[in-house]
């Protein structure tokens, strides 16, 4: 996001053909069997000879001014080879860049990494070192003493938009506002969105619903913790081990963080163990660089469990309005939203990527979007699996599901008569190409999930959602080796551990070779050229584009090797069923040749055969869902049980449908979690209560059913094998579907996330006390 | 301040997947420190410290046990298991090729954990339900797969169709 379509972006049409590998599920993932033995390697598992531990010294207050920051005594103690303050860092311009699916400012990711003149959450750094053991390090904290000035903090989005509130940055003013403020604001943006003409379409309506909703900030919860290994060699060069989803991008944000060249680093991607877009951002990998800088050692850092809550991006928490008016017939004649967003300690949340998901499953004239991306006292957010998107979607598809019934009409069939389509004019832009929603919204109608009983306080819900998908710079080698197999190095971080197995089925089918025979691997920052992260679900949509296009490079290749071989043209080859063979009848009488023949061939005929794609993938197609949940309402604790959940969504191309299942199960057990339990909690200093999976309870296996899923297929006509993105999309409608059927199960319509045991219960009871006061 | 740089250690053998390990560590140190840092078992992942997110379940004597709860100077006379004694002689386990096969691996950080809860599970009660599968590994956090292919994995090992 962020950047204008390029007119020279990569796209390869789709073909429909028939498909021998893609489509089929390999029991022989190669990162599966590492995975199981425990061979795989993840960032906390590489040690380097001679390396130290770093540890990170983090503010205890939500907000104060760092008066000063001494450090002598720490680097006095035995043992401790390197003390890291704001001192080591180099001040940064304001300079936007892409990470991920979100934004950074370089001023703003120096003042994240290592506070400056202020902290400005729980957790935030303000030191760093590196010492011979772990022991020693955590020792060495406590002898820094830091001096603050403690100020006023504010941590809800709605209290730190008002007027009043204390300011976090006195140097931003809002954005887009006219005229310009001289005021300083927690509001650093104002934005708006507009089609057609709201006043009008609401006079249109029969029925018009306003409400307002808010949710708390939600953790992507990876169970890996960030850890990095770093060693910065006498040469001035650093390489850098890291658990990221951009391995390029952050070799690039550690470049420009510590005034180095692109070309002195290198990193490695070690195996991801979860990211959901939280692992899009360094924290430790420039602490780790400077502490090796400075101790001429490796360094190895390992976040606790406590800092990844307390320090690392969560989701935004949100203030959400949304009014939306529909005619007798049930067509929506208008639709408006407010979105406030909190960014965190930092401006840039994911309000931008909100305002285009908000309305775009519905075919509307009338659209009118505002939204705030407004600081406070808490870890800069990061993306969360289609970020800002279940959040407005638990608004407008609970407002969806009041239109419905206050004209009772079915909720499926409403949505059906607004369903966006091809042609659709979406309000901030593009008109949409071929789309599945409709396809998605039918099969939910069909699906025997609809026909199961419900009894007493059960209640069926019914969500749908709306994700891009990104394209961006996508860089592949394909090596084909001397005995005919053939190796596919990929930069995009397989953030799941199925897109390796995706990319490798579309090689062997490309070239016409058992997948056994292909193998798919990452690539580190020295391997390929720039990669953009693995964000907005492109991993396999864009790793495809990329793996065909260099895939069918190396096939111009093998054909070149049997064209000079048989004294040809190159264009009187065709590569067939994993051969080279005559284009036709009239090219003359030769016998085909096997991928192993023109191996062995090609080192007379040209050399070693390899095919490049070195491309900026075109945005991809986008993907769209229905969700169907049951759920269970304890009227006497207020807990709600998911008895049966059913996802349906449009794939585009199921390369490897098991696995395409997988991620609609993920998303959506997130997205259960989201809406009935996670949250953050502070205490009236601003300090978070809930740092620990313990007390931030994320859904374990007894709290929910199997999932049902089932994939649609319209392929996007601009990937080669019609794939969309697919891993964003599960995670946006569980917390509107599950509102809507606790409200179909008890009566009760709640607006404030998450829906915990006592909200529902507040909610059961002020229903139960209503109906006595009539 | 008082502070202290260093702790008195002790000297002890465990018995790590049929094997005998001499260790020298200091007196608090945890199992899960000891197979990670000491022994470079690092199959067995960390990820919260705090008991609660399984991904360090070890066996202890059969049992499973969160290492990073254990004192490692506690276990001398106890059994470990850990995910590299799953698959001693290279050939995977029924249970691994489960895994592999259902599809029910993504990151695989929580995987160790969650096989060995299995294990446990799997020789206690060989015929479970899809209930008693949830709840044996419901102190074994995933946050990639939702569940659904663990539990079909395991299910595929009991009998039971999910």
């Amino acid at each position: 996001m962020g950047r204008p379509p390029s007119p020279y972006a990569t796209s390869i049409k789709y073909e429909e053909r028939d498909l021998k590998v893609v489509g089929s599920n390999p029991t022989e993932r190669s990162d599966a069997v590492e995975k199981v033995t425990g061979r795989a390697r993840y960032a906390a598992d590489y040690n380097l000879p001679g390396q130290l531990i770093g540890r990170v010294l983090r503010s205890p207050h939500a907000h104060a001014r760092v008066i000063s920051i001494e450090t002598s005594a720490a680097e006095k103690l035995a043992g401790v080879k390197a003390v890291v303050t704001r001192d080591d860092f180099p001040d940064m311009a304001v300079e936007h860049a892409a990470s991920g699916e979100l934004m950074v400012n370089f001023r703003d990711v120096t003042r994240n990494v290592m506070a400056r003149e202020k902290v400005f959450y729980d957790g935030h750094p303000v030191a760093a070192v590196a010492a011979t053991s772990n022991f020693i390090a955590k020792q060495a904290l406590k002898l820094i003493k830091v001096e603050y000035e403690v100020l006023p903090h504010v941590i809800d989005v709605v209290e730190a938009m008002q007027p009043d509130a204390p300011i976090l940055h006195e140097d931003q003013f809002t954005k887009g506002i006219e005229p310009a403020s001289d005021k300083p604001s927690n509001i650093a943006l104002r934005m708006h969105s507009k089609l057609g003409d709201v006043e009008e379409g609401f006079k249109q309506a029969d029925v018009i619903i306003e409400r307002e909703f808010n949710t708390k900030p939600a953790h992507q919860g990876y169970i890996e913790p960030q850890a990095s290994i770093a060693y910065y060699t006498d040469g001035g060069q650093a390489e850098v081990w890291t658990s990221t989803q951009g391995h390029f991008v952050f070799r690039a944000q550690i470049a420009k963080l510590l005034n180095m060249d692109i070309s002195k680093i290198k990193v490695t991607a070690a195996e991801l163990g979860g990211g959901f877009g939280g692992k899009n951002n360094v924290y430790l990998e420039p602490l780790a660089v400077v502490l090796s800088r400075k101790s001429s050692r490796p360094v190895k850092m390992v976040m606790t469990r406590d800092e990844v809550f307390r320090a690392t991006g969560p989701t935004s928490g949100t203030n959400v309005k949304v009014k939306i008016g529909a005619n007798k017939e049930g067509n929506i004649t208008a639709a408006q939203a407010e979105l406030n967003y909190q960014a965190g300690a930092f401006a840039g949340s994911s309000l931008p990527l909100a305002a285009i998901t908000v309305f775009t499953r519905y075919d509307i004239e009338n659209v009118h979007v505002t939204g705030h991306d407004v600081t406070s006292n808490r870890p800069k957010v990061a993306a969360y699996r289609a970020p800002g998107a279940p959040m407005i979607a638990f608004g407008v598809e609970s407002v969806i599901d009041e239109i419905a019934e206050a004209l009772e009409i079915d909720p499926i069939e409403i949505r059906l008569r607004n369903a966006a389509k091809e042609g659709t004019q979406t309000h901030f832009g593009p008109k949409l190409g071929p789309i599945g929603y409709i396809e998605t919204l039918e099969a939910a109608r069909a699906h025997p999930h609809l026909k199961e009983p419900l009894g007493p306080n059960q209640g069926r819900g019914i969500a749908t959602g709306f994700w891009f998908t990104l394209g961006a710079e996508t860089s592949s080698t394909l090596n084909i080796n001397e005995d005919g197999t053939a190796s596919l190095i990929f930069g995009t971080v397989d953030v799941t551990g199925g897109g390796r197995a995706a990319m490798g089925m579309i090689v062997a089918e490309e070239l016409g070779i058992p997948f056994d025979k292909v193998r798919t691997m990452s690539g580190d920052t020295s391997a390929l050229g720039f990669n953009f992260m693995t964000a907005g679900s492109r991993g396999t949509a864009a790793g495809t584009t990329a793996a065909v296009k260099a895939t069918r490079d190396a096939i111009a290749r093998l054909c070149e090797v049997a064209a000079r071989k048989w004294e040809v043209e190159p264009d009187q080859v065709i590569w067939e069923d994993g051969h080279a063979r005559p284009a036709g009848a009239n090219v003359g009488d030769f016998e085909p040749m096997s991928i192993q023949d023109v191996v062995k061939q090609a080192v007379w005929f040209g050399g070693t055969i390899a095919g490049h794609a070195e491309i900026n993938v075109a945005s991809g197609g986008p993907g769209f869902g229905t969700h169907v949940v049951d759920v269970e309402v304890d009227p006497e604790t207020g807990a709600v049980k998911v008895l049966r959940y059913t996802i349906i969504q449009d794939a585009g191309k199921a390369l490897f449908p098991e696995f395409v299942k997988g991620q609609f199960h993920g998303g959506a057990v997130q997205g259960i979690g989201m809406a009935l339990n996670e949250e953050y909690i502070y205490d009236s200093k601003g300090v978070m209560e809930n740092p620990g999976f313990l007390d931030y309870r994320i859904p374990v296996a007894s709290d929910v059913p199997n999932i049902n899923t089932e994939i649609v297929e319209v392929p996007h006509p601009g990937n080669p094998y019609g794939v969309r993105g697919i891993g964003e999309v599960p995670i946006i409608p569980p917390l509107a579907a599950i509102s809507n059927a606790i409200y179909d199960a008890v009566g009760i319509r709640l607006r404030d996330h998450p829906m915990s045991p006592p909200k529902v219960l507040k909610g059961i009871d002020e229903a139960a006390a209503k109906i006595a006061a009539e | 301040m008082a502070l202290r740089l260093s702790a008195p250690v002790l000297s002890y053998s465990l018995a790590i997947n049929g094997a005998t390990h001499a260790v020298a560590a200091p007196t608090a140190t945890t199992l899960l420190e000891v197979l990670r840092t000491h022994l470079l078992l690092t199959g067995t992942k960390r990820g919260c410290d705090q008991g609660v997110c399984g991904a360090c379940t070890v066996l202890a004597d059969g049992k499973p046990v969160r290492a990073c709860l254990m004192l490692a100077a506690a276990c001398p006379d106890r059994e470990i298991v850990t995910v590299e004694g799953l698959s001693p002689d290279g050939a995977l386990s029924d249970l691994q090729e489960a895994f592999v096969a259902e599809g029910a691996i993504q990151c695989g950080f929580c995987t160790p954990g969650m096989l060995l809860s299995i294990v446990s599970l799997l020789k206690e009660q060989p015929r479970a339900t899809v209930t008693e599968i949830r709840e044996a590994i419901s102190g074994n956090l995933c946050r990639c797969s939702g569940y659904t292919k663990i539990v079909e994995a395991a299910g595929r090992l009991t009998g039971v169709v999910t």
